[in-house]
């Protein structure tokens, strides 16, 4: 299975050279790094090629790593029914560049390209209409950078004087707290156990 | 009055936006959908979501891997189990768990009970979208036993919390196994009396035949996945094709439809429940034959026995850190689904080694399939609108996330 996905991973790169950089295979599974602007051919090829067939579009979603210049990863998943296989598009962008659209070529990307805008602001060109989708009317902010805190600026409530619902920054009786169960010991040598473990 | 009439601009065709939602009993959740008509011919329909959005992946990012599975639950509400068998499958496959065959077997039968309390509430719902009201009064006595199933085996009738990376949280009693078995015995006759009620219904069929028909090409282009691509003739199930757990050893049968319409997709998860009592009969059969433990014995992943705990300091501390700290997952990434009963169900993961994942990416089957509910729409009645809604099977608690 590995194998068949290494070589499927080859033909691809070695087909779409300068847009597919490099393949990989892991856990049974294929995933291609990709260059962003090119996004559309590597997604049409991979549609049409007679090898690869990926016709079903699963999903696209965003990931951030704050720490990197280029701080998203746009991750593309692909099903292909007729030979039963899947694949895995990853590209890189920043808040700025926008990576173009795929909604042409498979008409549900339109939803999950709205979302990873929502979720990241991640841009994307020639997308038919790029607006929220999941978060409340006026929202502002993008929830799922790590940036941006899990309670949110905002919360909502019903003001009777007024008689409706009103916005307010969020107020906390207690600070949120991120507990941090991890063992700092896991993995580093206690003194003394270096004895035990040169094996005398 | 007559000279009003003759003043009023005429010649130009003049649409009618109306709001169906967010509250309607036909929206199967909080659904607001802004139509845009013709007469009572739908234009455009542009669905507005996000009502019930609960920011579970953000959420997940801030809880270990356990405190994170009940998140699973909350997603599509109507068949809980089935999601957090798509979480548990992602992290064994990072963290290499083996599952005891026991585990797999009472995993499978549960995601069947999913199945079943799923494709129950969808048929009859779909129904009362239609004008019937007894069916999903005769669907909801027979989800209250599969509930009261629920309850027995995690202590919940919804929220289960049942399934953990490695297997599940306690094994099912000799009793229980019988009462379920007693139960598939039973279902097929409240099934062939719900299909008296509709399968030659005439207002039934004159509601659903023909409507919203989806061609095996449009379902490919719009992502479509489980009943929605068999119902158009595409025999496409991942506990055949991509089999997990133990499908692959099972017997059953891959229901198919031929026109791709609101009608077919009734039928084929009329058979699809069939099949579900089928697999359910054959885990039975199998639990019975196959002792053994439920968790992986002697796992980080695991707790320890309560006996061990007693005696043992060492399986003390690793009871305490593992519903503290909990497990780590090792760096990597992965893409686990399963067949839910709306569909293809997946997690992506991203693992950074900590206690935590990193990121985690639902893919509800719902969302593409809702997606496309302007093209299924466009040219139908206004009334149609309902019955193309209900056979789509939409739950809100998966969309939204």
């Amino acid at each position: 299975m590995s194998a068949h996905l290494d070589a499927l991973g080859a033909h691809i790169v070695s087909s779409q050279a300068g847009v597919a950089l490099s393949h990989s295979v892991r856990a049974g599974e294929l995933t291609i790094a990709a260059k962003a602007d090119g996004i559309v051919s590597l997604l049409t090829f991979l549609r049409h090629d007679p090898r690869c067939k990926f016709t079903t579009f699963i999903d696209v979603c965003g990931v951030d790593y704050p720490e990197r210049v280029k701080r998203f990863d746009l991750v593309y998943h692909l099903l292909s029914m007729p030979l039963n296989q899947r694949v895995r598009i990853k590209v890189d962008t920043d808040e700025q560049t926008p990576v173009p659209s795929v909604a042409g070529l498979f008409p549900c990307a339109d939803w999950f390209e709205r979302e990873a805008f929502d979720m990241y602001g991640i841009l994307f060109s020639g997308h038919p209409d790029l607006r929220r989708i999941l978060t409340d009317y006026g929202f502002q902010g993008w929830p799922l950078r790590k940036d941006f805190p899990l309670t949110g600026h905002v919360e909502v409530r019903y003001d009777s004087e007024q008689q409706r619902v009103v916005y307010e920054p969020v107020k906390l009786t207690a600070a949120y707290r991120s507990f941090d169960f991890l063992s700092p010991w896991e993995g580093m040598t206690l003194p003394g156990d270096e004895k035990a473990e040169s094996g005398r | 009055m007559a000279d009003d009439l003759s003043n009023a601009p005429s010649e130009e065709k003049r649409t009618f936006t109306i709001n169906f939602g967010p509250q309607h009993p036909a929206a199967h959740g909080v659904l607001r959908l802004v139509l845009e008509l013709d007469g009572e011919v739908v234009e455009r329909v542009d669905p507005h979501i996000g009502l019930l959005h609960r920011g579970t992946e953000k959420l997940i990012e801030y809880k270990t891997y356990l405190q994170a599975l009940p998140y699973f639950d909350r997603l599509d509400y109507v068949a809980p189990m089935n999601q957090e068998h798509a979480f548990c499958l992602a992290i064994e496959k990072l963290a290499g768990i083996e599952v005891p065959r026991r585990a797999q077997i009472i995993r499978v039968l549960f995601s069947e009970i999913g199945r079943l309390l799923s494709h129950l509430l969808n048929v009859t719902t779909q129904a009362m979208d239609v004008g019937a009201l007894t069916p999903p009064l005769w669907g909801f006595e027979e989800r209250e036993k599969l509930m009261v199933f629920y309850e027995r085996a995690s202590g919940s009738r919804m929220h289960a919390a049942y399934f953990r990376a490695g297997g599940v949280h306690q094994d099912l009693t000799p009793q229980l196994i019988d009462d379920i078995e007693a139960f598939c015995v039973g279902l097929p006759a409240v099934l062939d009396d719900i299909e008296g009620l509709l399968t030659d219904n005439r207002i039934f069929k004159q509601r659903n035949v023909d409507i919203g028909v989806v061609s095996q090409e449009d379902a490919l282009k719009w992502g479509f996945s489980g009943v929605m691509v068999r119902g158009s003739g595409m025999a496409w199930d991942l506990r055949r094709s991509q089999p997990y757990e133990i499908y692959s050893e099972l017997d059953f049968k891959i229901p198919l439809g031929k026109n791709g319409d609101c009608y077919d997709r009734y039928l084929c998860r009329i058979e699809e429940m069939r099949e579900s009592i089928k697999i359910m009969r054959q885990c039975v059969t199998l639990l019975r034959a196959t002792p053994g433990p439920v968790m992986p014995e002697n796992s980080k992943f695991a707790p320890p026995r309560r006996a061990d705990m007693k005696q043992s300091m060492e399986a003390l501390i690793h009871h305490f850190k593992l519903y503290t700290e909990g497990y780590h997952v090792p760096a990597g990434e992965t893409y686990a689904a399963v067949e839910a009963p709306k569909g293809e169900f997946g997690v992506y993961l991203v693992a950074d080694g900590t206690n935590r994942p990193y990121r985690l990416k639902i893919r509800a089957p719902g969302f593409p399939h809702l997606a496309a509910m302007d093209y299924l729409c466009k040219g139908h009645m206004l009334a149609d609108v309902s019955a193309i809604l209900g056979s789509l099977d939409i739950v809100f608690g998966e969309i939204d996330r």
